[in-house]
């Protein structure tokens, strides 16, 4: 992605007087909204929009052979698509490695944190398991991808049904799931750092930093990402932060 | 499965009654022009980009531009789930909604220029390249594309041995026939015309007559909502 020279100037220049774009604080996160159960078709699906961002993520579920590792489990796949509708950066095509990377990052949040109850997704050890995959869709392009997607996703999650009666297996029943992570997104540009960045503070972004904490504070996942870097207090910063935001956007993700 | 009971339909329509269709303009705001549109099961959202340079530069035509329509279905639009990208059945939708939009696009004011018109299904319920057509010429049309028309298309086939308008997804999969109709609706130009199962002259005629019609009525909704954005644009 491309910014001009001017743009970014001009970010700088407001950076330095501790102002963003848009007039929102530096630590001041943008208005979600979530609708959840949006496509039919799909076990579990939300909308979720930061901003004028927007993403629909759909979680879809197959029967499937366990990983040799984990006979006992049911497996998870995540992946993000950047589909040409939401940005005109963005091509058609199999994921390049922004996708990859959002998709992993994703997936590490509500892995780590236990968020789906995987044994209880078993029907055979070591033959036959659930699979459920994540599918997000990225439909409107205003920064923080990371954050809207995560949110997306358990959304979703909390949405979605085992379906059963599809495979005669019974009836459908809740995926189980719980307490997932909350992501939160920082990016630095000119020596600030700012909370869920817009897109254009995207575009200037030189370094990025997410962490994924659970409902006790802990945390469960982090990415740091472009070529800039971060000092340790920095880093100690945006998690403090991080924690002070995730109940207030839990009580929306619950809703 | 009885389709057709004492002239109802499963879902209690008529033959000739569309699904409730719902149309806005303009719902994305990185894109120059976009289109949400629920039909029935369907849920579409449909966006342009351009008119921009064609890259590569080997796509320019150096007299008109090219309209680059591409079709796509979310992996979770479906029963089961569909793998992501591309397929045959999507590429030829892509190829065939291209060269419907492109009759009524006045290309030749855009040389070496590309439009691109991203379609993408979210929730699907048959007649999805129709809708996907269907708001794409919103899209254009909210984008400032200029065209000789807004394009339209809707499907009529055979079910339970009656000619109706607009299957629904189980009458898609356990119909007889399916005809899917884009036009330009000022002048009943046919832009898109496929059909397959099984129909005898007499009934296809009767399957046109029903698609032509719902694609009238359906322009009347594109209108309404393109006004509807505008109008509120006034407001403000």
């Amino acid at each position: 992605m491309n910014i001009s020279s001017i743009k970014k100037d001009y970010l700088y220049r407001l950076a330095k007087q501790g102002k963003r774009p848009d007039g929102r604080a530096t630590s001041e996160y943008r208005p979600i909204t979530i609708e959840r159960g949006v496509v039919n078709m799909a076990e579990g699906s939300a909308m979720v929009s930061i901003g004028n961002t927007t993403v629909l993520a759909g979680i879809k579920m197959d029967l499937g052979e366990p990983y040799p590792d984990t006979p006992n489990k049911g497996a998870l796949s995540t992946a993000a698509e950047l589909i040409p509708l939401a940005s005109p950066d963005f091509e058609s095509g199999p994921p390049r490695e922004n996708a990859i990377e959002l998709a992993r990052v994703v997936d590490r949040g509500i892995r780590e944190s236990g968020t789906i109850n995987l044994e209880e997704l078993c029907i055979e050890p070591g033959e036959k398991v659930w699979v459920v995959f994540i599918d997000i869709h990225i439909l409107d392009y205003d920064g923080n991808l990371f954050d809207a997607c995560s949110l997306a996703a358990s959304a979703a999650l909390l949405d979605a049904q085992i379906p059963n009666e599809r495979f005669e297996m019974g009836e459908n029943r809740p995926l189980p799931v719980q307490d997932p992570p909350i992501s939160c997104t920082f990016v630095k540009y000119n020596g600030t750092i700012v909370v869920d960045p817009s897109l254009e503070e995207d575009e200037v972004a030189e370094a990025r930093y997410t962490v994924a904490v659970d409902k006790n504070g802990d945390i469960r996942a982090m990415q740091k990402g472009l070529s800039g870097s971060f000092t340790v207090d920095e880093i100690r910063q945006s998690i403090a932060t991080a924690r002070q935001m995730a109940p207030t956007i839990r009580k929306i993700l619950e809703g | 499965m009885e389709l057709i009971k004492d002239g109802k339909r499963l879902d209690g329509r008529k033959p000739d009654e569309l699904r409730p269709i719902k149309i806005e303009a303009g719902p994305l705001h990185r894109a120059d022009g976009s289109c949400y549109l629920e039909w029935g099961g369907n849920k579409i959202i449909a966006a342009v980009y351009g008119p921009k340079e064609a890259i590569p530069r080997h796509i320019q035509n150096p007299t008109r531009a090219v309209i680059n329509a591409k079709y796509n279905m979310a992996s979770f639009s479906v029963g089961d789930r569909k793998r992501p990208g591309p397929d045959r059945r999507s590429r030829e939708i892509s190829k065939i909604t291209s060269e419907a939009l492109e009759n009524v696009i006045l290309t030749e004011m855009f040389p070496r220029a590309m439009i691109d018109v991203n379609i993408e299904v979210l929730d699907a319920d048959a007649g999805t390249r129709c809708a996907g057509i269907t708001a794409a010429a919103v899209a254009l049309a909210d984008a400032g594309i200029p065209m000789e028309d807004i394009p339209v298309a809707c499907a009529a086939g055979k079910v339970g041995d009656t000619v109706v308008l607009d299957l629904m997804g189980e009458e898609d999969q356990e119909g007889q026939a399916d005809v899917p109709l884009a036009i330009a609706p000022r002048t009943e130009n046919i832009l898109l015309l496929q059909m397959d199962g099984h129909l005898t002259v007499e009934e296809f005629d009767r399957a046109l007559e029903l698609a032509m019609n719902g694609c009238q009525q359906i322009a009347t909704m594109q209108r309404e909502a393109l006004m509807k954005k505008y109008q509120s644009f006034e407001e403000d």
